[in-house]
C-alpha cells in the first residue's frame, strides 16, 4: 500500500502545511509498513531537492510550462498521469484551497471521491480510515474506502505536526513532464492581489493574539495590541470584530478567514463559536481570557483564566514584559 | 443567461445533535432544517446576475420531501422554478453520487452557468459543485466572492488563502462554487412569496435519473467528539493569575 504525498509549493515558496501531509505519509506508511514518495508540481529543482532529503522512497518533480500559474485544468491532467505512473494506493494532499479547487476534480477523473479535511487517521487490518468533522466540527465520523486503489484524502490544517518530519533520506529525484494542451486549459487565471496595503500573515505568525466580542469597543483594541507588541505576537480577531469592522477582514481567523497553527494562540475575549474553533484548534498551546467558565473556548484550550478581561491583559503585559 | 443553483437543506446552524442509534447518522426527529448557508449565497448571486443580464435561475434540490420548503423559498426570493429530486435517504449517496444524481436532473436543461455553495454545513465535503464540474465536462472556480458575465465569458474573483484573491477568466458554460458572504442576502418579500405558489416545481426521483453508482467512501461511525483537554485554569487576583500564567508559558509550554 504505497502513499504519495502530493506537496503545494508556489513556485517560490512552499506551503506551511506541506511539512503536516508531509509527517502524515510517513506516519501512515510507518504504521501500514509500506513506503512514501512525494511529489511537488511546479516547485523547480530547488524544491525537489529539499524533498529528496526527507526519508521519502522517491521524489517526483513534475514540470511542465502549462502547470505555472496554477489552474485546475493543468493540475489535474498532470497529477492524473503521475498517478497512472506511479500507481499508488493512497494519495495525501493539504487540505489548502488549492487543492478544494482540483482534488474533487482530479478523483472523480479515478471514479473516486476523496475524504477531504480528516483531521485524524488510524491503520486497521491494514486498512487507512480517516476521521472528519460533520456539522462543523460538532460530530465526528470514521471513513473509510470502499474501492480499489487509488484512493485519495486531504488533510485539516494543524492535525499533523509539521515538525515530525524525518528526515536523513537521499531519495531519488523523477522528473515527470505530463503532457499537456494549451486548448486543455479552459480557465485564464490573472495575477493574484491583496486588497488592503498591510497584508497579514498570519498562518506565518509563532504567537497569536486574538481578540472576540468581549472586548466590547473598537477603542479597548488597543490594550489587546499591547499585549500582542509585548508578545512579538500576530494580532488576530473573531468574525464579529471583523464585520464590525474593528479590524480589517484579514486578520480573522476561523472557518471563513485564516485556519492557523501558531505555537502560542491567545483568545482574549473570545467564547468559541465552532466557525471559530476549527481556525484555530490546531495550534499548540492555546490561552484562554473569558469571564464566562462555560464558553467553549475552555474546551480546546491548555490554560484559562477566567475573569474580566479588562483587569487580567494589563497584568499579563506587566507579567510577560519581565519575563522576555 | 440560464442560471441553475444547486442547494441543499441542512439542519439548522443552532441544533442540539444527537447520535442516532444505528451510530451512522445524526437522529433526525426533532430537527429544524434550512438552506445551508453558502448556498443561500450562491442564489442570491444568481438572482443578481439574472437582474443584471437577464435569463432565469433554476433552483435544484436532491432531498426528502421536507426539502421542498427550502425550494420554495428560493422561489419566493426570485428563482423561476425549481426542480427537486425527492429522496428520503440521500445520505446514502457520496458526493460522486449526489453529483450523478444532479447531473442526470439536468440533462435537457442546458445551463450557462451553475453556482452552488462551497461546501454543506453537514457533511462538509466541500467537493459536490466541482464533481459535478467534471461530470458535465465544465470548467470550474471555486470560493467565488464576484462574478461579471464580460465578452466571451465571466470574470471571477476567487478568494485564495491569507487574504489573497485572485480574477479568474472563463468561458461559459462554467460551474462556480460561492464562497459565503458574497453579498448580502435579501430575503423573500410578500409578493415574492405569493408568486412563489404558482412557480413550477418538476419533481423526479433519484432512483428514476438511474442508479448513482456504489460509493467509493463509506461512513463508518458517527459519534460526538471527546473532549482530550484539560484545562489548567489559574485563579487569584488578575496580578497573581497573570504571573502563573505567564511562568506555565516559559517554563512548561515554553512558548516565551
Amino acid at each position: 500500500m504505497s502513499i504519495l504525498a502530493v506537496l503545494q509549493h508556489s513556485g517560490q515558496a512552499w506551503h506551511r502545511m506541506s511539512w503536516e501531509t508531509l509527517a502524515a505519509a510517513q506516519q501512515i506508511a510507518a504504521q501500514a509498513n509500506t513506503s512514501v514518495s512525494a511529489a511537488v508540481v511546479a516547485g523547480g529543482e530547488s524544491a525537489a531537492g529539499e524533498l529528496a532529503q526527507k526519508r521519502l522512497e522517491r521524489v517526483y518533480s513534475v514540470e511542465h510550462e502549462l502547470l505555472s500559474p496554477y489552474t485546475p485544468d493543468g493540475y489535474s491532467l498532470a497529477l492524473r498521469q503521475l498517478i497512472e505512473r506511479v500507481q499508488p494506493r493512497l494519495v495525501l494532499f493539504p487540505h489548502t484551497y488549492q487543492v478544494r479547487d482540483f482534488l474533487p476534480k482530479l478523483a472523480t477523473s479515478f471514479g473516486k471521491v476523496a475524504v477531504t479535511d480528516a483531521i485524524a487517521h488510524r491503520v486497521q487490518d491494514g486498512a487507512v480510515i480517516f476521521v472528519r468533522q460533520l456539522f462543523q466540527g460538532k460530530v465526528n465520523v470514521d471513513v473509510r474506502f470502499a474501492g480499489e486503489a487509488p484512493n485519495f484524502a486531504s488533510l485539516q490544517a494543524g492535525a499533523y505536526r509539521a515538525d515530525q518530519v524525518e528526515s536523513g533520506g537521499a531519495a531519488a529525484i523523477e522528473k515527470f513532464r505530463p503532457e499537456i494542451a494549451a486548448a486543455q486549459i479552459r480557465t485564464k487565471p490573472l495575477e493574484l492581489f491583496r486588497e488592503s496595503q498591510r497584508a497579514v500573515d498570519l498562518s506565518a505568525a509563532e504567537i497569536i493574539v486574538s481578540v472576540g466580542r468581549g472586548i466590547q469597543e473598537a477603542s479597548n483594541i488597543a490594550l489587546v495590541q499591547q499585549l500582542a507588541d509585548a508578545l512579538g505576537a500576530e494580532l488576530g480577531a473573531s468574525r464579529p470584530i471583523c464585520d464590525a469592522g474593528w479590524l480589517p477582514m484579514e486578520r480573522q481567523v476561523g472557518s471563513s478567514g485564516q485556519t492557523v497553527a501558531p505555537k502560542m494562540y491567545l483568545a482574549i475575549g473570545i467564547s468559541g463559536a465552532i466557525q471559530h474553533l476549527v481556525g484555530m484548534k490546531g495550534s499548540r498551546t492555546v490561552v484562554a481570557i473569558n469571564k464566562d467558565a462555560n464558553a467553549p473556548i475552555f474546551e480546546v484550550a491548555d490554560y484559562g483564566i477566567v475573569g474580566d478581561l479588562f483587569q487580567v491583559v494589563p497584568e499579563l503585559i506587566e507579567a510577560v514584559k519581565k519575563a522576555r | 443567461m440560464k442560471i441553475v443553483v444547486a442547494i441543499k437543506q441542512v439542519p439548522s446552524r443552532d441544533a442540539q445533535l444527537k447520535i442516532a442509534s444505528s451510530g451512522k447518522w445524526i437522529e433526525e426527529e426533532d430537527l429544524s432544517y434550512e438552506i445551508n448557508e453558502p448556498d443561500a449565497y450562491a442564489l442570491e448571486a444568481g438572482l443578481q446576475l439574472q437582474e443584471k443580464n437577464g435569463g432565469e435561475v433554476v433552483a435544484l434540490c436532491l432531498g426528502p420531501a421536507r426539502a421542498g420548503q427550502t425550494i420554495r423559498e428560493a422561489l419566493a426570493k426570485g428563482a423561476a422554478r425549481g426542480i427537486h429530486i425527492e429522496e428520503d435517504d440521500p445520505g446514502a449517496f457520496d458526493a460522486l453520487g449526489t453529483a450523478r444524481v444532479l447531473a442526470a436532473a439536468l440533462a435537457g436543461e442546458k445551463p450557462d452557468l451553475i453556482l452552488t455553495g462551497l461546501q454543506s454545513d453537514d457533511l462538509g465535503y466541500g467537493q459536490t459543485g466541482v464533481i459535478l464540474a467534471e461530470l458535465l465536462g465544465l470548467p470550474h472556480a471555486t470560493i467565488i466572492m464576484q462574478v461579471e458575465k464580460q465578452d466571451g465569458g465571466i470574470r471571477v474573483k476567487r478568494e485564495l488563502e491569507d487574504g489573497w484573491f485572485q480574477h479568474v477568466e472563463m468561458p461559459l458554460p462554467a460551474l462556480l462554487t460561492i464562497q459565503s458572504g458574497f453579498s448580502k442576502l435579501r430575503y423573500a418579500t410578500l409578493m415574492g412569496i405569493k408568486k412563489a405558489k404558482s412557480k413550477e416545481i418538476r419533481r423526479m426521483t433519484a432512483a428514476g435519473l438511474g442508479p448513482p453508482g456504489a460509493p467509493s467512501i463509506i461512513l463508518d461511525r458517527v459519534y460526538l467528539p471527546e473532549r482530550t483537554k484539560h484545562t489548567e485554569l489559574f485563579g487569584g487576583s488578575p496580578k497573581e493569575a497573570a504571573q502563573k500564567l505567564v511562568e506555565k508559558l516559559k517554563f512548561e509550554a515554553r512558548v516565551l
